[in-house]
């Protein structure tokens, strides 16, 4: 009972997300929402987990944690260097 | 006497489960809030810092709960692992993304305005022993 309000409550909280993945305005805001998403996704996996008392999906959601960081890390280097890629200083190799 | 025993157990599981079940609720509710977050606030810096609770205290208030709910080794293990990996990760994906729309002053010019925000474009360059 209370583990279905959990699931609800999390998938409120995406869907939240959800809309602010598809609202934007801006690349970054976008790519903090899909992190949020798939946090709430990885919570609700361990949730129900906990409610089928099986351990056989955890793994599922330390793989979707880990995702969601690699996204995010690369997307943040994405944003950084796509628009300062003409005026970097000499000899920086970040763009490259 | 068995019975007993049997009540006790399983008396102790249902309060077991309960209390896990409790502490899923408070870090779904985290996920909850933070949602509620991003769509009130107007601004990255201001989303970004609703957007880690859930990805920190969340994770912890959840495996907690889920440690709780199936007290195994099989099952802490995971869960600690992915507790310790999200409490290294969270932080610096959070902060790269505020790094980046900073530096790229994608953030709004109403409210940061450009000329105060400064970065040492050189400082990255210099070898980390002329550092000080």
């Amino acid at each position: 009972m209370i583990y279905a309000a959990t699931l609800l409550v999390l998938f409120l909280g995406a869907s939240a997300f959800l809309i602010r993945l598809v609202m934007g305005p801006r690349l970054a805001d976008r790519v903090v929402a899909l992190d949020g998403v798939l946090t709430c996704v990885a919570l609700a996996i361990i949730t129900n987990s906990a409610r089928e008392g099986s351990t056989r999906y955890l793994s599922v959601a330390v793989v979707v944690a880990l995702v969601a960081f690699a996204g995010t890390v690369i997307y943040a280097r994405f944003i950084e260097t796509r628009s300062t890629d003409g005026d970097l200083p000499a000899g920086d190799e970040r763009g490259a | 006497m068995a019975t007993s025993q049997q009540a006790t157990k399983g008396g102790r599981d249902a309060v077991a489960d309960v209390i896990a079940s409790l502490l899923m609720l408070a870090g779904a509710l985290l996920a909850l809030v933070a949602g509620v977050g991003q769509l009130r606030s107007d601004d990255l810096f201001v989303r970004v810092h609703a957007a880690t609770k859930p990805a920190t205290l969340g994770w912890l208030l959840v495996v907690t709960g889920a440690v709780v709910a199936m007290p195994t080794w099989a099952a802490a293990t995971k869960l600690v692992l992915a507790v310790a990996l999200q409490f290294l990760t969270a932080p610096v994906a959070a902060h790269l993304v505020c790094r980046a729309s900073y530096r790229v002053r994608s953030t709004r010019p109403d409210r940061y305005r450009s000329e105060r925000l400064d970065i040492d474009e050189l400082g990255e360059q210099l070898p980390p022993d002329e550092l000080g």
